[in-house]
């Protein structure tokens, strides 16, 4: 791509944040007029929520186990290795299992929507669809949209409880603590800002994840070769996005529950 | 919602089916991508029955042109009147309802890759909230008319070039829209397969006579539309007798974003104009 001047990188910017906002708020407000595909809905909460779900497993459960590892080293130096169970239980509810899994599925999902609709695009699948009468942000964009969001928020519960159970696994086989005194002490160090803080962030990220990846797909060009540059794209913008939104959400919550 | 858009479509057509107005008005049009001219102030119109086939060199903006049209894009400058109304200026809700009455076959036949050869055909009616039986009822009869029965249940990557373009003829067709827009319907197809493609757009012009747009860049695809006719009784497409021409069929040719001939079979055949006499040898 040749260097563009500095005037037409702010247009293309200006143009592309305007262009991304109007397909969100299309793709949000789609919901509350007929036609709606729920049928499309159901296909894509099976393909990202079922489908995510043994990475979201697997990534949370050794999440969970290094956590345990490492913070266990930490506090035998002040002592008290039986705090584990409060560290990781914290560390997995408010951060790590909702950014995770948020990268996991953006890994996976936000790739697959890119390609999926960019090659739509550019074998004129998309044309074709508004040609027969159907608006293409209704019938592809709204349900990945709210499928995201709703499967994210249940993928992350699903994370932070295999992290907890990881770290169970590594405290009682590996550290020799009792687990029912993990568990207590998890169970004691969430507090109601925690668990909530922790179920807001899979809405952000579940939103960013369809929207960015249905853009980068709504806008593919150039054959095949395009399809592949939106998939990368689409990839980087929505995990960068999602650790950014994570900072913001989390400084907010800070300012609200003062944890 | 369905019904309603039914509903208005069938009052619409009865409200102008005994005017003479053209259906296809384009006036001044001209589009530029990025610095590039691709149409320059482009006027022609298509009446009703009429089969209006665009030639020309690739590149030229034939596709560019035909989208247009159906309003899948919006020009620079320039009206474009489809049925009376004005697609560069409508919002894409009221183009959806317009659309019903567009058919429209793409240049690489644009099928959905994820749908079975029967949903592809029946994606209007399903829209529609058609009932499942009378849908498929009606899918078999579009597919037998592409002659392609066999194929309902296959996926459109397990099909022929060939097939994919008459699948799309039937997904264009099924609805029975009052314009149809083939784009290069015969692209990349081997002559035979080519002249196959012919008879079914001679097949649907002769039958229904609804109007149509037809995108070619070969000549003798042209010539073989304008001579032939669809023979009822024999179910077969033939040439007309005595060298005869359809006279509802008209040509317009584009080069470089330009309209370079307007007019009837006989008009472009005796042509004088020095590049077109050159284009046609
Ligand atoms: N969406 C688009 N964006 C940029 N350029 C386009 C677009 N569509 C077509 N063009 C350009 O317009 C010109 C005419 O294209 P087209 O209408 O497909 O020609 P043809 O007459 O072969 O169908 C080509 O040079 C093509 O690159
Ligand atoms: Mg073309």
């Amino acid at each position: 791509m040749p260097f563009a001047s500095p005037e037409n990188f702010a247009k293309q910017t200006v143009a592309s944040i305007q262009g991304y906002s109007t397909l969100s708020w299309r793709a949000i407000t789609n919901l509350f007029s007929r036609p709606r595909y729920w049928a499309d809905v159901y296909t894509q909460m099976d393909s990202i929520g079922v489908g995510s779900m043994p990475i979201v497993v697997l990534t949370g459960f050794f999440t969970g186990c290094v956590l345990a590892l490492q913070s266990a080293t930490s506090l035998q130096a002040f002592g008290s290795v039986s705090l584990t169970g409060n560290l990781v239980a914290l560390s997995m509810v408010k951060e790590l299992g909702p950014v995770l899994t948020g990268l996991m599925v953006s890994g996976r999902n936000a790739s697959g929507m890119a390609s999926e609709i960019g090659s739509m695009k550019v074998t004129e699948q998309i044309d074709a669809m508004r040609a027969l009468g159907t608006d293409p942000v209704r019938k592809l964009v709204t349900p990945r949209l709210y499928a995201t969001v709703f499967m994210l928020f249940f993928l992350t519960i699903l994370s932070d409880t295999f992290g907890i159970a990881g770290g169970a696994l590594v405290s009682v086989a590996l550290l020799g603590l009792n687990g029912s005194t993990y568990f207590h002490n998890s169970y004691r160090a969430l507090q109601y800002g925690d668990v909530v803080q922790g179920l807001t962030k899979p809405l952000f990220s579940g939103f960013i994840i369809a929207t960015v990846g249905c853009y980068f797909g709504m806008n593919t060009k150039g054959g095949t070769q395009g399809v592949g540059k939106s998939t990368t794209q689409a990839v980087v913008v929505s995990s960068v996005f999602i650790i950014i939104v994570d900072l913001l959400v989390t400084r907010a919550m800070i300012g609200i529950f003062g944890r | 919602m369905p019904e309603d858009i039914v509903s208005a479509d069938t009052q619409q057509k009865q409200g102008d089916a005994g005017s003479s107005e053209p259906v296809v008005v384009v006036e001044g049009v001209s589009i530029t991508f990025d610095v590039k001219p691709v149409l320059q102030d482009i006027s022609f119109t298509v009446q009703r029955g009429e089969t209006r086939i665009i030639l020309g060199p690739a590149g030229g903006g034939k596709s560019v042109l035909m989208k247009l049209v159906n309003g899948l894009m919006r020009p620079d400058t320039g009206t474009i009147r489809v049925f009376g109304e004005d697609v560069t200026r409508m919002k894409e809700k009221d183009l959806f309802m317009l659309r019903a009455r567009i058919g429209m076959v793409f240049q690489e036949s644009a099928l959905f890759d994820s749908l079975s050869v029967e949903d592809n055909v029946a994606y209007r009616l399903h829209e529609d909230r058609v009932p499942e039986e009378e849908a498929h009822q009606r899918v078999v009869e579009a597919l037998q008319f592409v002659e392609l029965e066999h194929t309902i249940a296959k996926f459109p990557p397990e099909l022929s070039g060939g097939m994919r373009r008459r699948v799309s003829i039937a997904r264009a067709i099924i609805a029975k829209p009052d314009l149809i827009l083939y784009d290069s319907p015969t692209g990349g197809l081997d002559p035979i397969t080519s002249t196959t493609i012919v008879d079914l757009v001679v097949k649907q012009r002769d039958v229904t006579n609804t109007t149509s747009l037809v995108i070619t860049h070969r000549l003798q695809d042209a010539y073989l539309l304008a001579r032939s006719r669809f023979n009822t009784e024999t179910g077969k497409v033939e040439p007309i007798p005595n060298d005869g021409i359809n006279d509802t069929t008209k040509f317009l040719v584009l080069n470089e974003g330009k309209v370079v001939f307007d007019g009837s079979t006989q008009e472009l055949v005796h042509t004088t104009d020095p590049w077109l006499r050159e284009y046609l040898s």
